[in-house]
């Protein structure tokens, strides 16, 4: 019985609580270099409790190629010696994490108050618009992903935008939308205006 | 007495005011060395003295917290700076780890000192690595400098601090949740008693505090707790930071002390509501504090002011509204946020915010019915104090003062089908998006 009289127990689907497992995907392990990274993050916790270094080891095999999937998942849980299973658990639960391909910029509108009051749903309703996608979409030539975020904490600057989970975007009309995209079609990253705090 | 000049961010608007060559010119690293020469007990009784008051959002006294961890256990001990910085509204750790970073380092140190540890762990939320790159060649230069790792400028002591990577998770920024994400599992509250101070981090005694905490803690060492004292009304003493974003003509981060008003706040920092409106609503401490009206303006924004305006300081993230907001809009806005990080142990939290969003949902597309708004709030009465941790009676708070002070616009949405508010050129055309999950 639900705890409450008048509501029916058990959210279909709860976003955390979903069990798609990832596809599987080619054969994965490190490169020299990403293994090398792994081995100098391991050493910041103690021996007995390597399984700290997974958010790490998940952020680098994000790195080299764009998401996760289930060989590397099996791949890092040998690394860190826990079960496939385990790094499942942190994977679904973590929303930095993506375990569908996603375009070689993703997007991430933040959706909460701040943002909102300065017109982040707009923003978020221009891209799509231009994209002909919906939000949480990749464009048909796989160059953007369009995601809501909730908070990025910049809600000074809204609506902020996050590019590839580390580079920012500040201030973001929606009239500003097009040159947007211009910008990252034509300059890559350096279209970004970057984080206001900045002073150099 | 008002804070008569900045204390955490006298520099942060010169150019490369992160570096450590500029931090040492600007006397940096000197309150460490003093810490050092002192004997843990003597740092803690400074701290405790001068009244300071964790920055987080709790406002639980520093000092005091500190001399829980057990001095005669032989586990090693920890210190976690909770950098997770994610409730909606708060973006004054980003300006310190972004502008003065080696502030938090210094402070890491004595902090390490007093409660015995070896080893700080910066758990930084995974949204700011621009912040965290940069905070990394920092650390290696201080570490090179000898102000960090073995023998800090040769008094014997050992302090080595790591930054650890958050992956987007609001609940990481609870104190037992980050010791879960930092244990590389699901971030999810732990039950208490035993408290971190006691079974923490790996089973260790552990402290976690807020950066703007630490970041106190070099200029209590270095000008005394009297100095400490002397800033701000009683028991909410020193500097603080407040962050205000929203409806207002400068947005930003404002160093002052806490004798401040919501008023002097947003008309005198924040040069009032833009153009042409008019306030209509203030959330004070965060998104998880309860809304207040105009009529709290003169409230003194500190942790005792504001709970006796009815809501709380939390994490100083002042969010203004004008009359252009929709006030179950910003509800179900919240809600979304509320439901989409609920971390899902706890039952009456998952289930219930799920139920309020799709409540609000409901009668934002027209179809809600009287019965509804004692519904939500009778959800709320079975979600408010019920749960692990404070997130559950933080989703409950912008519905339940949402429905106390804009009553009117919930009926009127139930009666007409539509917002008391017209429609801001702010808000997106899809008043609910068809694909809110």
């Amino acid at each position: 019985m639900s705890f409450h009289p008048q509501m029916p127990y058990g959210t279909p689907a709860w976003h955390k609580s979903e069990r798609k497992l990832p596809d599987e995907g080619p054969a994965f392990e490190f490169t020299a270099e990403q293994k090398a990274k792994f081995d100098e993050i391991v050493t910041r916790y103690p021996a007995d409790r390597r399984r700290s270094a997974l958010l790490p080891a998940l952020y680098l095999v994000q790195e080299q190629q764009g998401h996760i999937t289930g060989n590397a998942i099996a791949y890092v849980a040998g690394l860190i010696g826990c079960s496939r299973a385990d790094v499942e658990d942190v994977v679904s639960y973590y929303v930095m994490f993506f375990t569908q391909p996603v375009g070689k910029y993703v997007l991430g509108v933040c959706r909460t108050l701040g943002c909102a009051l300065n017109g982040a749903g707009r923003v978020t309703e221009e891209l799509c618009r231009h994209l002909h996608i919906a939000p949480n979409e990749t464009d048909a030539t796989g160059t953007f992903t369009v995601m809501e975020m909730e908070c990025l904490g910049a809600c000074d600057r809204g609506p902020v935008i996050m590019v590839n989970n580390e580079h920012w975007h500040e201030c973001q009309r929606p009239e500003d939308v097009p040159q947007l995209l211009e910008g990252l079609r034509e300059r890559g990253l350096a279209a970004l205006s970057g984080c206001h705090l900045k002073k150099e | 007495m008002r804070l008569p000049e900045p204390v955490l961010t006298t520099h942060v608007n010169e150019p490369f005011s992160y570096t450590l060559e500029n931090y040492l010119k600007w006397g940096g690293y000197a309150a460490m060395k003093k810490a050092l020469a002192m004997t843990p007990g003597q740092i803690i009784d400074e701290v405790k003295a001068s009244g300071l008051r964790g920055r987080g959002g709790a406002g639980f006294p520093t000092g005091m917290k500190w001399s829980f961890v057990p001095k005669d256990i032989p586990k090693p001990k920890y210190l976690c700076v909770n950098a997770d910085e994610s409730e909606p509204g708060t973006f004054k750790d980003h300006v310190l780890m972004e502008r003065n970073p080696h502030l938090l380092f210094e402070g890491c140190v004595i902090a390490c000192r007093s409660i015995g540890a070896k080893t700080a762990y910066i758990y930084i939320r995974g949204e700011f690595y621009h912040v965290q790159k940069q905070m990394e060649a920092e650390l290696q230069k201080a570490y090179a400098a000898g102000y960090l790792g073995r023998n800090i400028c040769g008094t014997g002591e050992d302090c080595d601090i790591h930054i650890h990577r958050g992956a987007g998770a609001y609940e990481a920024g609870e104190e037992s949740a980050l010791l879960e994400s930092l244990e590389g599992k699901r971030a999810q509250p732990r039950l208490r008693p035993p408290f971190p101070a006691v079974v923490g981090l790996y089973g260790s005694p552990t402290i976690i505090n807020n950066v703007e905490t630490i970041c106190n803690v070099p200029p209590i060492i270095e000008r005394g707790a009297a100095w400490f004292q002397g800033i701000g009304p009683e028991k909410n003493q020193g500097p603080k930071l407040f962050c205000v974003s929203g409806h207002v003509k400068r947005p930003g981060v404002f160093e002052t002390s806490m004798d401040v008003t919501l008023r002097e706040l947003i008309y005198d920092f924040c040069g009032g509501i833009r153009d042409g409106h008019e306030l209509k609503a203030i959330i004070p401490g965060g998104s998880s504090t309860n809304v207040l009206t105009p009529a709290s303006l003169d409230a003194q924004a500190s942790f005792d002011g504001l709970v006796k305006a009815g809501s709380m300081l939390g994490s100083a993230a002042m969010m203004v509204m004008d009359e252009t907001t929709d006030m179950v809009w910003l509800a179900e806005n919240l809600t979304h946020f509320y439901k989409h990080e609920s971390c899902g142990k706890c039952t009456p939290c998952r289930e219930g915010s799920d139920w309020m969003h799709k409540i609000l949902q409901k009668i934002l597309r027209g179809e809600g019915a009287m019965k509804d708004l004692d519904l939500l709030l009778s959800i709320a009465n079975n979600i408010g104090g019920k749960t692990l941790c404070p997130f559950g009676d933080a989703e409950i708070a912008p519905v339940v003062s949402t429905l106390q002070h804009f009553r009117a616009e919930y009926e009127h949405y139930i009666r007409e089908g539509r917002s008391l508010v017209p429609r801001a050129d702010w808000m997106p055309r899809t008043l609910v998006p068809a694909h809110a999950h």
